[in-house]
Order: C-alpha cells, then structure tokens, then sequence
C-alpha cells in the first residue's frame, strides 16, 4: 500500500460503474434546475445528458430527465439525495438497458452538399423517424429521433457526406404500456 | 379589507408566531427596514455581533445548547459572504438555523450593484434551502416554511434573502398554517418488522456495541433518556461520536468513550471485533470509519437515521430504521420490555465473555499522558477543569484541533446539549461565540470554551460582544503556541517540518484582556493551576484564561490515516513499554 501523506484515506477498489437514467419531478420555480444540477457537480456526480420542460402548467410541475453514471452505491446516494431537495417532488430511476422504459433523444441535423451526398444522408437516416424540416438547393435540415448511442453512430456516419451542425437533445423516458413511474 | 404590513413588519410578526426571543445580527444598507423594525417589538432581542461569523456561529451555540433554531439577520453583500461558514458549519453538524440576509432591490439584481452578491446561489450548497423572495405576497408563507425546513427531518441551515424594496412593499400576514405537510420530506415512517428484525439481532448478539451520535442529541432530552434506558436493558457497551457525547453519561461504566481517530482502544477495538452495530444518529464520518474496507468486517450493522441518504452513503448495513431515534429507541425498550424473559437480562451473559475483553482492552488506558511538574500537561488541564466545575451544570464550547480532542476525551459529559464542538466542517474560530450564543440561552449557566490559542484569535473580536451584554463566558485557551494538530501531523507525517505551524508574535492576552474590558488570567505551572481555575469560575464576567501548556505534547491515542480500527498508535508510555516507536512511525 502506498504511504498515506494526508489525513484522509486513500481510495479503495471500485465497483463498476453503469449508465442509469433518471426522472425526477420538480417545482417549476427559479433555480431548481441550478439545485439539482449543482446536486450532481457539488458531490461529483457525473451528468452525461439533461433534458427538462415543464409538463404540468396547472401544477407547475417540470420534468427533469438525467443521464448518468455510477455505482449502484452511488446511484442509490443520487436518488435518495435528490428525494431530499425541497422543491423536487418524485424520483425515478431506470438502467439503460431497462426494457420496460422507452429512452427516446432528439437531434436536427444540417447537411450541406451536392444531390448526391444529400440523398444518401437522407437514406442513412429514414429508419429513424426523418422529417425534412427545410431545404435548398444545396442544404437540408432534417429531423430524427432514436437511441443515444444510435444518433452517435449516424453522426459520424453523416459528417463526410456533408453534416456541418448537429443540434441534440438528452434523453426523455416514459415507460411501457398502462403503468406509469411512481 | 384586511390589514396590510410592510415586509420588515411581516419578519418581526413571522419571528414572533415562530416564538423567536433572540436573533444574532449585524446591520447593513439592505437591512436597514428591518433593523428599523426592531424597536417595535420588545419580545425580541437583538445581540450585536462584531463579524457576521461570529452571529452565526453564535446562533449555532444558541440553537445547539437549547434545542431551539437559531436565527442570524445580515446585510447583503459581504455580510451574506461572511454568514457562509457558519452556514456551511450549521450543515455539516445538523444545526438548525434561520439566516435572514437582505438584498439589493430587485430592480438592481443582476447588474453588480453594490454590496450585491448572488447570495441564494452561494449559499445553495450549504443549506437545507434558501429562497429568494422577489414577492411580498410570498414572504409570509417562505418565512414559515423556512423555520419548518430548518427544524424537521434532519435539522439544518436554511436563508431567506430579502431584497430592500420588498422590506418596503406591503401584503397580507398570514399566520403558519398547522402540522403542513411538508413534501415527504420529514421522514419518520419505520415499521414495526423493522424493530422486530432489531430486536432479533439484540438476541442472538455475542459482541454487540453501539455506537450513537449527534443524531441523538438533535432528537431531544426523550432520545436521550431513551438511549440511557436501551443500554440498561440491553446490557451492551456503548460507544459516542464527538457530536454524540452527553447523550450518555460519560462517566458511565457500560460507556467506552469517543470512538474515531482519537478515540480509546477499548471503543476502536470493539467497534473493530464486534458481531452486532448498531449506529443510533451518526453518519460514519470517514474520521470514524479509518479504512472502509477494514471497518467492523465480522458485524451486522443496524443505521437508525433520519435521514434516508446517509443509509448506504459510505457503510453498507443490514438493517437501516429511517426514523426519530427518539421514536424508534423508544419502541424497541418497549418491545424488550415485553420480551424480557426471552432476552432482557438473559442476554448479558451472553455478553459476559466480550465484556471481559472490553475490559482488557481498557486496562492499556489509551487515555494516559506523563505528568509533569514543570510544565502543565493539556490532558491535565483538561482534567482539572473537568473536576473543577463537574458539579455545576457546565457548557463545553470548543475551537478545533488538539484542545478540541483533548476535551473530548478527557471532560466527561453527563447530559446531551451540553457540548457544542465544530466536527463536520471542523471550524477554527467556532467556540468563542458559539460559547456568546450558549450564554444567552442559559444567562445563569457557567459556560466555557476550551480554545487554543490560534483558533481563538480567528473570531476574538467577539470578546466584544460577551462584555457589551455582560455575558460571563470564560475562554480557556490552552496556549501551546503551534498549531497543534497541524505541529501533530507534521511530526508524524512530513517528517517535522513544521511549516509554518508556529504562532509567532502571539499577543499578551492578558493585555488583550484588559482591552476588551474583561478579566485576564495566566497559569504557567501545575501547582498554580486549580487556584487559577477556581479564580476563573468564581469572577462575575468574561475571562481570558491564559493556560501555558506543554508546546510539544500530542494528543494520543489515534489511528493513523487509511487504517482500520485495531491498528492505533498509543500514547508516551506505551510506547516506551513495547518500543513500537520505530514501528509506530511506519504505520502512519
């Protein structure tokens, strides 16, 4: 064992870590995105993806979806200190490879070139819900939505054939069939 | 039409619903309306503090020492800034506070006005919650929730920020609602399987220990009674964390003294060896735990908390209880009281065989130092004062570092809220005016501060405000003119050298002394030290005790960085019996 020069102890074995998505329902109100955000860097968890809206005007409920990585130890410690934010209501949270739980991400996609590379990027992309959003003579943008790792993979398929801007949003769940996260 | 009040009104009529007798402030431009305010309400008392620090570290004092929340009133800008590490202290230990901060009017926010800072934000991480009022309409209902958040589930510091110009507006009061559901966020819904799996595990134990917190001590005088009446039933060995000690009596046989880096042998070693743990209010502070890998390998381990997050945070347990101790300590001594034919008193023989090894261990009285004539000994003044003024109902303040341990182990606490120490932030500068805070809340009681003489100088300024409201508390600085914990640690760790850990140009506090308006008293040698201590009790007013102690004693025993529990390094005279010095030196 190395010889400690600190009043701390040194770090030991690790458990693996997995990626986890997490929901969690907040109040609508000034800076609780901040709190929650701050939750993660201030305790040094890590954040891969963010997406959040509001989803009950009436209630003023946002929804907060995260992205991130860990421990079982460690996602077990995000939950528990996220449920002890005042303003945050429910959380929720899914391994990736939960097949109860649709992830879904969003990105817009500019392709600038001639006919020919243009098509073959439209073709690349049918699969994953394409919608042609605006076009010229030498550009499009287009629309898909699909897994994580799938855009990741189009993205760098797309970029010799003329993608110069891709705009991505985090992941959003919802679960399968009629039950809903509690 | 129903009476409207400017928001300064509405403060003072929040404090009052709140039954609030004292705040600890410090004014300023953007709190003027409500220090404006402070005249018209008599059942309110102000105490002026001389650093924004100073009133909430007081506060602190004020809240642990009575069980009340303590609340701070600052200006904006740098007061907000200088509030932060008692905030920050406040968090760490558990301390309820209510910090009210004003504001620049909301029209300047965001354009760098002045003595504006962006104080919900800095503050964030560092309370429970805080809140930014830009709405008159809101600074009632955000007042109470701020003294609800503050004192339910796992207690805290929250801030209300107030800009000027809401001090001004007027609105409606509203009084606090009754028993508002709270979010979920108060947690206290344990079950009865749950104290049935307790109680199981009490059974079957061969080398149980218990080991309680400041938990403990934040449940109220009920979790303490609780707590004392659990370990008669059970006959089991109980051990405390720094925050925990008075909860039980500390000159108690079934107890074993603080546990942790300078913890005894006996409590480290059971702590270590036992089959059953049962934490009642603590956290497994990594200055407890030494190595987690090593920590108790052979045990299950029972977490009674409040609060859920600090289940599985660092020790995995088999048993977690989310709960009130008070509640959950109480219903297990009911259920042991109904079973006990089944366990109860049969289990202490059981128990008999590890009790026999407890005592084995405490024969190595890990607590020892070699006295000296010549010089006065920390330990030994430690242990006079103890003797001195253990049959007054006394408080103990502390700063940090070697003093802090030395009180630890060798003042002995009888009743909970009777020792106030900054354990999770580790505040140099926290004892002075918390021991300010104490006094006001217990205005007849004798209230000290074990110091050291770099510590105290961080927040001295405060002597002002002990003399200003003729408050009697009496600093005992044990003055060996290091840094001691830091000196400690260079002599052990960086092969002695002591960068910049020595006081140089101390000041004559007994000059200092004089300044502020208060007494001075030096001791220097052993043989004039209880007359010196008794002079300090006796006189009506603040003292500076001037306590000349060995420069280059070091506080034993302790359980070196990244080590588990059985592997300490003792005190002097162990270490001359077994001649483990070499070997010592190389376990740290």
């Amino acid at each position: 064992m190395p010889k400690s020069k600190s009043a701390y102890s040194v770090p030991t074995k690790k458990e693996k870590s997995d990626t986890y998505i997490f929901v969690v329902w907040v109040d609508n109100e000034a800076g609780v995105l901040a709190r929650v955000v701050g939750l993660f860097s201030g305790r040094g968890y890590n954040i891969e993806s963010l997406a959040v809206a509001e989803v009950d005007a009436v209630k003023n409920i946002s929804r907060i979806t995260i992205v991130t990585t860990g421990t079982p130890q460690v996602i077990d410690q995000i939950k528990r200190q996220l449920t002890k934010l005042v303003p945050v209501h429910k959380v929720a949270e899914f391994k990736r490879e939960d097949k109860d739980v649709i992830f879904k991400e969003m990105a817009l996609l500019k392709i600038v070139g001639k006919k020919n590379k243009i098509e073959k990027c439209l073709n690349a992309c049918k699969k994953f819900d394409l919608v042609i959003l605006d076009e010229t003579k030498t550009s499009k943008v287009v629309q898909i939505t699909a897994l994580r790792r799938e855009i990741d993979k189009i993205s760098k398929k797309l970029k010799p054939w003329g993608l110069i801007s891709a705009s991505r949003t985090g992941a959003v769940a919802m679960t399968r069939g009629a039950k809903i996260f509690n | 039409m129903p009476k409207l009040y400017t928001g300064a009104e509405i403060v003072f009529k929040c404090l009052e619903d709140q039954k609030v007798e004292h705040i600890f402030g410090y004014p300023g431009g953007a709190v003027l309306p409500i220090y404006d305010e402070l005249k018209n309400h008599s059942s309110i008392k102000h105490i002026l503090v001389r650093h924004e620090q100073g009133a909430g570290h007081a506060a602190e004092g004020y809240a642990r020492s009575s069980g009340k929340p303590g609340v701070v009133l600052v200006t904006s800008g740098p007061g907000a800034t200088n509030v932060v590490t008692a905030l920050t202290d406040a968090y760490m230990d558990s301390v309820p506070l209510v910090c009210i901060s004003g504001q620049v009017p909301t029209h300047l926010i965001g354009t760098d006005a002045f003595q504006e800072c962006d104080t919900t934000g800095i503050t964030r991480p560092c309370t429970k919650h805080n809140w930014l009022v830009k709405d008159i309409n809101d600074l009632s209902d955000v007042m109470h929730e701020a003294f609800k958040v503050a004192t339910t589930g796992r207690p805290g510091p929250v801030l209300i920020d107030i800009p000027k110009d809401i001090q001004f507006a007027k609105a409606k009061y509203t009084k606090p609602k009754k028993e508002k559901k709270l979010n979920g966020k108060s947690n206290n819904k344990f079950s009865q399987k749950q104290i049935d799996q307790l109680i199981d595990l009490l059974k079957n134990a061969k080398k149980p220990v218990i080991y309680s917190g400041g938990g403990v001590i934040n449940s109220g005088p009920k979790a303490s009674d609780a707590l004392r009446e659990f370990v008669e039933l059970t006959g089991f060995p109980i051990t405390s964390t720094l925050q925990g000690l008075g909860a039980y009596p500390g000159d108690d046989n079934q107890f074993l003294g603080m546990l942790g880096m300078h913890g005894t042998y006996e409590a480290n070693n059971a702590m270590h060896d036992c089959d059953l743990l049962i934490n009642i209010g603590a956290r497994f502070d990594d200055r407890i735990t030494g190595k987690i890998d090593e920590f108790s390998p052979n045990s299950k381990k029972v977490h009674i908390d409040i609060d859920p997050s600090s289940i599985n945070k660092i020790i995995k347990v088999d048993l977690a209880i989310v709960g009130d101790v008070a509640k959950v300590i109480a219903m297990a001594n009911k259920k042991i009281m109904k079973k006990k034919n089944g366990h109860g008193k049969s289990n202490k023989s059981n128990i008999a065989k590890w009790w026999e090894q407890i005592q084995k261990w405490r024969g190595k009285d890990s607590l020892n130092f070699i006295n000296s004539d010549d010089s006065i000994k920390p330990q030994h003044a430690v242990q006079r004062l103890y003797e001195l003024t253990k049959d007054k109902d006394t408080y103990v303040t502390t700063e940090v570092g070697q003093h802090q341990m030395w009180a630890a182990q060798h003042y002995k606490f009888n009743k909970p809220n009777r020792w106030m120490t900054s354990g999770g932030l580790g505040t140099m500068g926290y004892g002075l005016p918390a021991a300010v805070g104490v006094q006001i809340a217990h205005p007849q009681k004798l209230v000290i501060d074990i110091a050291g003489e770099a510590s105290v100088l961080m927040t001295m300024q405060e002597m002002s405000t002990a003399v200003q409201y003729n408050l009697p508390i009496k600093i005992f600085i044990l003055n060996n003119q290091y840094m001691g914990m830091v000196r400690q640690w260079q002599e052990l760790l960086h092969e002695k050298n002591y960068s910049e850990s020595y006081s140089e140009a101390l000041p004559d506090f007994l000059k200092m002394a004089e300044a502020y308006g208060c007494k001075g008293i030096k001791a220097q040698n052993p043989s004039e030290l209880d007359e010196k201590i008794k002079e300090m009790i006796d006189y009506n007013g603040p003292v500076i005790f001037d306590c000349h102690v060995d420069p280059n004693e070091n506080c034993f025993p302790m359980i070196p960085s990244g080590k588990p529990h059985n592997q300490m390094i003792l005190g002097p005279n162990d270490q001359e019996e077994n001649k483990i010095k070499g070997k010592g030196k190389a376990l740290v």
